[in-house]
């Protein structure tokens, strides 16, 4: 028997992913609960080797389950392809009405997802979240093994050399914050992963933090390793429990893996103003989320008053890509001028096909709401759009030929 | 167990914590609804704080309420993502369905942007909400 996977993200959750797990268990099954491939439209997503369905109810587990009509073979449990008439090239894909039209073929081919160039996210969809050996066997820990094996100063170069720069918006290059820690003088320095995620329309680091959970934690280890520092916090925004459940449990996994650096999860409590960095770093300390006046930079004076690395979830979850052999080249291979390496990009709001896309910077804003996102879901015609979050600029059609960087 | 040793065991269980008061503060928050004046004063001499420093954080988090609220919650979210999904033509009849048996509260992004109206009772997620399934919801709990 197949086995069925299903995401147990949260936003697959909120639209009743677990009653469809439970069908499928009731009906004989293995579940398999994986990380969401971002098609949120389709979620809940079910996917038997290979082929997905989205968007699915617990009324549409028997259909999907039932012998095809073509071919003689029966659905989900036919592994002898050959059995098939050679003219189905996908004898597991029903006709449409078989299955209400919910059947999209094999899920790697989809448009949304073959068009996408992944790094950050490339495990979505395909790993359980907890599982090591699943992170292990896609490459986990090679980047923090091999970081480990590099002097510190070697490990700054790279993510230097990548090009790799801050993804909560400022886009300061990481490498320049990461020296300024590693060379500020005293024993004890911190790295703070700022995952107050408060933007209306923003949820990659939410998704990254639940289907991903030990690539934030390597990247951690690894800046670590890189400015010396012995403790590091996760501060997650109380909005956000299944990202606070899933980091702690992977913490608990992976606690030796990283020894003796020890990464621990801070929940936020509400104020939307704790995802500015020094009100996060005052929160943390237990105080009143109040913005500091910079300079000192955190990474001179931060938390406690130690020198500090505050980056987001996106930018420590980019690094063990870059700490593989020819890591960082790959990355800076990606993308134009100074927007190197790739940009998980949030499609939200009033659009046909909502998710997340991960793509080299340059793509325009045209190909994006309109080939990739199949433009309302309202169907009207699009009168604006939103860039870069609540804060962000409100562009108009005319202006949809500008390409997605830091820059534009 | 009364009020007072139920605190004295959460502030022990944080004591070795870097910067402890904020884990302190959610776990009296979940413990009895609220953090009061008497607890406040109780952390401020676990933590060695003066009260006004302690007043000071529990009022600036909207997490902590200095009152417990016995009605079960709604959080609906009303930010941007959400309100170009339709929130707004919502809200009247949750309302009105809550009555003064259920409190609505506004949240601003659970992070579902893409699959809203969206909503959160305790640790559960409900997306995709129109005015049946939200009033649907508001009964049922």
């Amino acid at each position: 028997m197949s086995v069925v996977r299903i995401s147990d993200d949260a936003l697959a959750l909120a639209c009743g992913a677990d009653a469809v797990a439970a069908e499928f268990t009731a009906a004989g099954c293995t579940v398999e609960r994986t990380s969401s491939w971002g098609m949120q439209w389709l979620e809940p997503l079910v996917e038997i080797d290979g082929i997905g369905w989205g968007p699915v109810t617990v009324a549409d587990v028997a259909a999907i389950l039932k012998p095809l009509p073509f071919g003689g073979g029966v659905g989900v449990g036919a592994s002898d392809q050959a059995q098939h008439p050679s003219d189905n090239p996908h004898p597991l894909t029903p006709s449409p009405e078989v299955e209400g039209g919910k059947c999209i073929g094999p899920i790697t081919d989809h448009p949304f997802i073959a068009r996408q160039q992944r790094l950050t996210f490339a495990r979505a969809g395909r790993t359980r979240p907890l599982s090591l050996d699943d992170y292990a066997a896609t490459g986990g820990w090679a980047g923090l093994n091999r970081a480990r094996s590099l002097e510190p100063e070697g490990v700054i170069a790279e993510v230097t050399q990548s090009g790799l720069r801050g993804r909560g918006g400022a886009g300061f290059p990481a490498g320049i914050k990461w020296e300024t820690v590693r060379k500020a003088s005293g024993p004890t320095k911190y790295i703070v992963c700022n995952a107050d995620e408060g933007d209306s329309a923003t949820f990659a680091d939410r998704m990254l933090m639940e289907g991903d959970p030990f690539q934030l934690i390597e990247g951690m280890a690894i800046a670590a390793h890189a400015v010396g520092a012995q403790q590091g916090y996760i501060y997650i925004r109380s909005e956000y429990p299944h990202a606070i459940a899933k980091l702690n449990a992977a913490l608990a996994l992976a606690e030796s893996r990283i020894a003796p650096f020890r990464i621990e999860v801070r929940v936020g409590a509400g104020a939307y103003v704790c995802g500015e960095e020094t009100s996060l770093l005052n929160s943390l300390e237990g105080k009143r989320g109040e913005v500091r006046a910079k300079p000192p930079l955190p990474a001179i004076e931060g938390l406690f008053g130690k020198p500090t690395v505050v980056n987001n979830v996106l930018t420590l979850a980019a690094v063990p890509h870059i700490l593989i052999e020819g890591g960082a080249a790959h990355y800076d291979s990606h993308g134009i001028a100074r927007s190197k390496g790739t940009m998980p990009i949030q499609l939200a709001g009033n659009i046909k096909h909502g998710g997340l896309f991960e793509t080299a910077f340059g793509i325009s804003l045209k190909e994006l709401i309109e080939d990739i996102g199949g433009g309302t879901a309202s169907g009207r015609p699009v009168k604006a759009v939103q860039v870069g979050g609540p804060l962000g600029a409100y562009l108009a059609p005319h202006q949809f030929d500008i390409a997605f960087e830091y820059e534009a | 167990m009364n009020q007072q040793q139920r605190l004295a065991e959460i502030c022990a269980a944080h004591a070795g914590r870097e910067g402890p008061l904020l884990p302190i503060l959610h776990d009296v928050q979940h413990a009895f609804g609220c953090v009061d004046a008497e607890a406040e004063a109780q952390i401020a001499g676990a933590l060695n704080l003066s009260r006004a420093e302690v007043h000071g954080v529990v009022s600036f988090y909207p997490d902590f309420t200095p009152e417990a609220d016995p009605r079960p919650v709604v959080q609906l979210c009303r930010a941007e993502a959400c309100k170009a999904r339709g929130v707004e033509a919502l809200v009247d009849a949750g309302d009105a369905a809550a009555g003064e048996r259920v409190r609505i509260s506004a949240v601003y992004c659970l992070g579902l942007c893409s699959a809203g109206p969206a909503a959160r009772i305790g640790d559960t997620l409900h997306a995709r909400l129109d005015e049946a399934a939200l009033v649907a919801l508001v009964k049922s709990i």
